[in-house]
């Protein structure tokens, strides 16, 4: 009956994890590395950068738990390639607070200019 | 890219009445639909039963943050918490600025920016978004192009 709820929790969860999960420089980085939609190792994602394997592959399990990036294993190596539903819940979140911002404010116009 | 939602608005009312629309407690609630329990204080919280149809049996709380007369009212709320159920004091609140300017005809413009749904710091984000032009950018391509096209 009430099987609605928890999953609206979760999305809601799901949705400050993808936020909380970007808030993050490094992270950042590496998600646009994998922009090319070319899956890629932790060597190749730690390539040019400052950063130790073990920090490359402590971010990526944060973008992992956010569901941004999955893994897949091919032989002895792990690649990690960007999922885009994350991005598509939160473009569908903006879309759904800008339209009832068109709403308001539609009737905020009507009333201050009765 | 964009992480924030904004809109303008042209009223065509003075200045004055527009920003007693907004900042009045009660005629805020006449448009927003909630019945606010008193009126807006700076830095105060204000709360109220919602009364948009379907949705009277929740609550709205905003934190009012700065009121400058005829200029400028902001406040932070969860953005549409219209889940029952969902403590939503744990989430990050954005931030709602109504910015008001007078136009030649002797209206009003009204900007809305709604911000802080996403906490990259607006101009890393910026830059992190130039460096690609893969599927990503689209994505926030569209953000930005549904948002300027509803205002």
């Amino acid at each position: 009956m009430s099987d609605k709820r928890p999953s609206k929790l979760a999305a809601l969860r799901t949705r400050a994890t993808v936020f909380a999960a970007l808030g993050d420089e490094t992270r950042l980085a590496v998600v646009v590395k994998l922009l090319s939609g070319e899956a890629q190792s932790i060597s190749r994602l730690t390539e040019g950068t400052a950063l130790t394997r073990q920090a490359v592959t402590k971010h990526l399990r944060i973008l992992q738990d956010a569901g941004v990036v999955r893994s897949t294993r091919i032989g002895r190596e792990t690649l990690f390639a960007l999922q885009t539903r994350p991005i598509e819940d939160v473009r569908a979140y903006l879309d759904q607070i800008s339209q009832l911002w068109n709403d308001a404010l539609a009737r905020l116009k009507a009333f201050a200019e009765e | 890219m964009t992480d924030q939602i904004e809109k303008v608005i042209e009223i065509d009312a003075p200045v004055s009445r527009v920003w007693r629309a907004l900042t009045d407690y009660r005629e805020f609630g006449t448009w927003f639909r909630v019945r606010l329990d008193g009126p807006f204080v700076a830095g105060e919280k204000c709360g109220g039963q919602i009364t948009h149809p379907g949705y009277e049996h929740l609550r709205m709380e905003v934190v009012v943050q700065r009121i400058e007369p005829e200029h400028l009212f902001s406040l932070t709320w969860h953005p549409y918490a219209v889940d029952e159920g969902v403590d939503y004091a744990h989430e990050e609140p954005t931030l709602v600025t109504f910015t008001l300017a007078p136009t030649a005809g002797g209206g009003t413009l009204l900007r809305v920016v709604e911000s802080g749904f996403d906490r990259i710091p607006a101009h890393r984000r910026a830059k992190a978004f130039r460096m690609n032009d893969g599927g990503w950018q689209a994505q926030m391509e569209n953000i930005a192009r549904h948002v300027g096209q509803a205002a």
